[in-house]
């Protein structure tokens, strides 16, 4: 399923590229499409929304217990607060780590991700590997993360199988006291919001 | 449907993370996120029948395509169904038939309005929930032959009601373009052992959001 930069020797994806300048060629003739649209959409994803929303979200419940509790019962209001909104996170539902529980997130179906709050999925993501064993072997797919939880915590998987779309809370690293939303969004990693990561130690940022 | 999207349980190998990955991976992937993002409005169709339109295709063939890949021929069979465009177009790199009438496309003024307010599927409901938080729920043995989002791997498995979501557009009907035909969504957690059997890791849960009709109630004293 990888794809990456290997298609200079691989003329399936030649012929993939060819593919896709013809359609935009023929939607764009047939006024179906307008380029600078599509531009823009590209832009958005690219460079505006990402998972560094989804870490201001994060440092903020961490920081102020009333956004906490409002994050956690309405999760779809609460990241309204930032101007996030809309498309893939119509309905967000923020599902909390503590000492004894680990949430982790996949669509077994397709790809489904919270875009507004972690922008477009990796491509491990939307992969088959991932989208087959998280769901029956959790513990050795986060190995693969390079993660080990300890026996007795328990690991809540939630596959996305409808409109509603999953953010994971990660536990605030401890040494962190005192510390500003925007040095704690610092440790905050897109992996530990899908929970095949935990967030970074104080002394990995500088 | 069984189709080769619905993988959870399967063993399609280890994962392998990306370090620093990109957003995109090529110029033809950016072209053709953005030209499946667009084209829904001019299209008319809905995210289910865009779904259905990737699943629907052999094994072989779903495995054998990258994710965008999978995309385009999604994307391309749902034009042509539509008579949006014909093949020959394609082929041509060219459009060679007048645009199909009333088929107005995204602008650039309309991106990030139509982003903020993205497509919500909660609806009013029209009955009362059958089952509430607590409640210990039977997933059905179904295998239609058109989309569903019922994973073949909790069928015929018992859960309990975790979460109660209100009432969504059903996608097994809006897929097929029979109408958002609302039903109570509820998320229902299942032990990994009942899933999996004994050699199931423990701790391990696995919850999925279930419309109400992928659901059958078990009475308390069962």
């Amino acid at each position: 399923m990888s794809d990456h930069d290997h298609h200079h020797d691989h003329s399936d994806l030649s012929e993939t590229e060819l593919r896709v300048h013809a359609l935009e060629t023929v939607l764009t003739e047939k006024g179906y499409v307008d380029p600078a649209a599509l531009d823009l959409l590209i832009e958005t994803y690219e460079t505006k929304v990402g998972p560094r929303n989804g870490a201001q979200v994060v440092a903020r419940a961490w920081t102020d217990p009333d956004y906490r509790a409002r994050l956690l019962a309405d999760g779809t209001t609460a990241i309204t607060e930032f101007g996030f909104s809309g498309r893939q996170s119509e309905h967000l539902v923020v599902v909390e780590n503590t000492p004894g529980v680990h949430n982790m997130v996949v669509c077994t179906l397709c790809s489904c991700y919270p875009w507004a709050v972690l922008g477009l999925p990796p491509v491990w993501y939307k992969s088959a590997p991932y989208r087959s064993r998280a769901v029956i072997d959790p513990r050795g797919v986060l190995g693969e993360f390079g993660v080990t939880l300890a026996d007795n915590i328990n690991i809540r998987v939630w596959d996305s199988t409808s409109e509603i779309r999953y953010l994971v809370l990660p536990q605030r690293p401890a040494g962190t006291d005192g510390w500003s939303e925007e040095q704690l969004a610092e440790l905050v990693t897109r992996d530990s919001m899908i929970g095949t990561g935990l967030p970074k130690q104080p002394g990995e940022v500088a | 449907m069984d189709g080769a999207q619905d993988m959870g349980g399967l063993n399609y190998g280890a994962v392998e993370p990306e370090p620093n990955e990109p957003v995109f991976h090529a110029e033809w992937e950016r072209r053709a996120f953005a030209l499946t993002v667009a084209m829904a409005k001019p299209g008319g169709w809905n995210i289910d029948m865009s779904r259905f339109a990737r699943e629907d295709r052999p094994h072989a063939d779903y495995l054998s395509k990258s994710y965008y890949q999978i995309w385009l021929a999604g994307l391309e069979r749902l034009m042509l169904e539509r008579d949006l465009v014909t093949t020959d177009e394609i082929e041509a790199g060219h459009a060679l038939q007048p645009p199909k009438p009333g088929a107005a496309a995204l602008t650039r003024e309309t991106v990030l309005p139509t982003l903020r307010r993205g497509s919500p599927t909660l609806r009013v409901a029209a009955t009362p929930a059958l089952f509430k938080v607590g409640d210990r729920v039977r997933a059905k043995q179904m295998n239609p032959p058109t989309h569903t989002r019922l994973p073949h791997y909790v069928r015929g498995h018992v859960g309990v009601i975790d979460l109660v979501h209100g009432s969504h557009i059903f996608p097994d009907t809006h897929a097929m373009g029979a109408g958002e035909q609302p039903q109570w969504l509820y998320t229902v957690r299942f032990d990994g052992r009942e899933l999996w059997g004994d050699k199931a890791d423990p701790t391990s849960s696995v919850s999925v959001d279930a419309w109400e009709s992928y659901l059958d109630p078990i009475p308390d004293h069962a």
